[in-house]
């Protein structure tokens, strides 16, 4: 099958994802968990459901700044400035005054210095995988440009998943937070492991057939390999949707992450990692 | 035919260790039909070497419950070459207060983060995170003050500042105080070690209040004030007193809590209650359960008696990831269980991307026992290749070496180790464990 004669049509969707990204990220930027932005995250239970305006009343009466507070059910989360455990304590007590029932679930403070270090250790796990994977790809495949297109075409799925993280979060709140990290990393490989089971049927063809056209040998090669990435995907796809779906509230959000990078991971092996490979062919 | 002979052994070698890893994962009590069934104890012993291994999956705190704190260390104060041993001291000093609180397994663990050095803190089970903060944040101020004579005039008026002079000696020389008993008279005293510094302090004030009291005060209470003697210049000291074994322990605990030789300030606190955690747990197993029940129809269907044995090998390399887990012992958080179920999902790629290769092969005409050697001989690179860059992200990820300037925060790590795990556990049982379960069954069953 003539995949090749799509990429008119893999660029306009690949530009337009990529264009959607870098607008809301500019836009909305993101909502940053206090892993990043520093502060308080706390999780606890009422069961007798009171309005959150209550709860509102006790931090401002302890003149606290609430930054958050949403609730499904029973079930709390609030986000504030760092507090001391003395106006911790009082909180406590406001809140077992409000339902005697109140439970303590989880209760996270961080410094904003933890956040910065996170971030800018993301970037470096980030530029040693890529500079790690275009060493390995450029010399199993004794190719250089083979390992920038596998490379390119990682950096676009981050792209399109870390934008679609700005979307989700202005939408649904979803929060960057230190698993989103993982996230990322894991889509990076993801996406790379798709690609090389390409380029390897490339490499095999090239080899075998003795066929030169590099458009035809891509063509063939992705004809070939087309079913076990998508079957491959499909696998994934169904342990992480039935996350997704089924998992706790605190990994929803990251097995949602890990499902946008490995379906934009099978798409862009075919559509973006294979036609920017070609483009360095053209040239020669 | 010896080849098959050889097949047939690996074959039974395979189904061995997948009942042993069975039965290793069984709970230790089983009850079946009215009959109790203990899992064997496969404890053993050869000579001195002991083998008792603890079976049970260990959970990270965010699926146990309990408390985390993270503190900075100031060290600013300190030379650089005094560093180790003052942090090897606070850590001892730090995990003597946390034993106070009497949680089992806690643990306070040093690391230095792109320069900062950091203590962390690991409370499971514990609830109440405030008065572990308390607690462990105490700054228990130790000195040593001399005594002076007071004219007695003064005597009336005289508070406990006035009679009592700083020598400049404080918690922060002590090394340890610990309990022991006197080599000549069997009484029971408190015996005091001084760093270098703290030792030339101790000799000058020894000197300056020879046969006068110095006086031990930990936060602004006086605990003893024993009579100098003599002057004591190797920076070691005894409180004799009236001492019981109990007291004299009291006190050296005391005295220890005390000397925290660099000052910490608490910079991340969480706590996670136990409840939460199972519910994770729950979650995390139903949705792992329901996924897999997906894939293994898919399995089925897409490659009908293939998939079948697919999904047998699928099966076994949960049964050794698990028993991995528990022997090696890989701490279990949310984030790895997650780990673990992707690894499920990437762990038959391999088996796909054979099966489409043999698909391929019998289209070209091969024979079905030819085209399956040729499928696992020819998808044996892209396996390689695609698999190595997955371990290559894992490994960064996993950050092996401490490297400083990458992440080693628990979350990361956890889902790295079983990703990690998983891709080269799946490598085994989705190549090796596959084609001889195929070599073997598909052989009788000739399609």
């Amino acid at each position: 099958m003539n995949f090749m004669k799509f990429r008119p049509l893999f660029l306009i969707i690949s530009v337009s994802l990529l264009f959607a990204s870098v607008f809301s990220i500019i836009k909305w930027g993101f909502q940053w968990s206090v892993d990043f932005s520093g502060g308080s995250s706390w999780q606890i239970s009422l069961p007798s459901k009171p309005d959150t305006n209550e709860i509102k009343k006790i931090f401002s009466d302890e003149k606290i700044n609430l930054e958050s507070i949403s609730n499904n059910q029973e079930k709390y989360s609030l986000k504030f400035e760092n507090i001391s455990s003395d106006q911790k304590n009082k909180i406590d007590q406001s809140l077992k005054k409000l339902d005697q029932n109140f439970v303590d679930l989880q209760f996270e403070t961080l410094g904003p210095v933890l956040g910065k270090e996170l971030l800018k250790k993301t970037v470096y796990a980030i530029i040693l995988s890529a500079l790690s994977l275009l060493l390995f790809i450029g010399t199993r495949f004794k190719d250089l440009s083979f390992g920038a297109s596998a490379v390119l075409a990682m950096f676009h799925d981050a792209i399109i998943l870390v934008g679609s993280f700005s979307i989700l979060g202005h939408f649904f709140g979803a929060e960057v937070d230190a698993l989103f990290v993982t996230a990322i990393l894991t889509t990076l490989s993801a996406s790379v492991h798709d690609t090389v089971v390409t380029f390897d049927r490339i490499r095999e063809l090239r080899r075998n057939t003795y066929q030169l056209d590099w458009v035809q040998l891509a063509n063939q090669a992705i004809s070939e390999v087309i079913v076990r990435s998508i079957n491959n995907s499909m696998t994934i796809i169904f342990m992480l949707f039935s996350l997704v779906v089924l998992g706790g509230a605190s990994t929803r959000w990251f097995a949602t992450a890990l499902l946008i990078g490995v379906i934009c991971g099978t798409y862009s092996s075919t559509a973006v990692a294979i036609p920017l490979m070609l483009l360095s062919k053209k040239k020669k | 035919m010896p080849k098959n002979n050889r097949h047939l052994t690996v074959f039974w070698t395979i189904l061995a260790v997948t009942f042993l890893c069975l039965i290793i994962n069984l709970p230790p009590q089983l009850n079946i039909f009215g009959r109790t069934l203990y899992r064997p104890d496969f404890s053993m012993s050869l000579g001195s070497f002991k083998f008792k291994p603890n079976l049970d999956l260990r959970y990270g705190l965010d699926l146990a419950g309990g408390a985390s704190l993270i503190y900075d260390i100031d060290t600013t104060k300190v030379k650089k070459e005094d560093l180790p041993d003052a942090l090897e001291s606070l850590k001892i000093n730090i995990e003597r207060r946390v034993n106070l609180f009497g949680v089992s397994e806690s643990s306070v663990k040093l690391s230095n983060q792109a320069g900062n050095n950091r203590l962390i803190v690991e409370l499971p089970g514990i609830t109440n995170i405030n008065e572990a903060i308390d607690l462990i944040g105490k700054t228990a101020q130790l000195s040593f003050m001399g005594m002076i004579d007071i004219p007695p005039e003064a005597t009336a008026t005289a508070t406990l500042k006035d009679v009592l002079k700083d020598t400049g000696l404080n918690g922060s020389h002590l090394i340890k105080a610990s309990p022991q008993p006197n080599p000549n008279t069997g009484v029971i005293e408190v015996s005091l070690e001084f760093n270098p510094e703290g030792t030339k302090i101790f000799e000058k004030a020894t000197t300056d209040f020879l046969n006068k009291r110095l006086a031990i005060i930990l936060d602004d209470e006086i605990i003893t004030a024993p009579n100098v003697s003599v002057v004591i210049p190797d920076g070691k000291a005894v409180i004799n007193g009236s001492f019981d074994i109990k007291s004299a322990k009291a006190l050296s605990a005391q005295l220890n809590a005390g000397a925290l030789p660099l000052p910490i300030k608490l910079i991340q606190q969480s706590q996670v209650a136990a409840t939460l955690g199972q519910d994770s747990i729950d979650k995390g197993i139903k949705a792992g359960l329901i996924g897999l029940a997906m894939v293994t129809l898919f399995m089925i269907g897409n490659y009908g008696f293939l998939g079948l044995i697919a999904n047998f090998s699928l099966v076994i390399y949960g049964l050794i990831t698990l028993t991995l887990y528990r022997l090696i012992p890989v701490t279990l958080t949310f984030p790895g269980i997650v780990g673990f179920i992707l690894s499920v999902g990437m762990a038959v790629d391999s088996n796909i991307l054979i099966f489409e290769r043999m698909k391929e092969e019998i289209r070209a005409g091969k024979s079905w026992n030819n085209a399956m050697e040729l499928g696992f001989g020819r998808a044996w690179n892209s396996i390689k290749d695609a698999n190595t860059c997955t371990i290559i992200t894992g490994l960064i990820l996993f950050n092996p070496f401490n490297w400083t300037f990458l992440n080693s925060s628990g979350m990361v790590r956890g889902f790295a180790v079983t990703l990690l795990l998983g891709i080269v556990l799946s490598i085994f049982t989705g190549v090796y464990v596959t084609r001889n379960l195929l070599r073997i069954l598909a052989r009788k069953n000739n399609i």
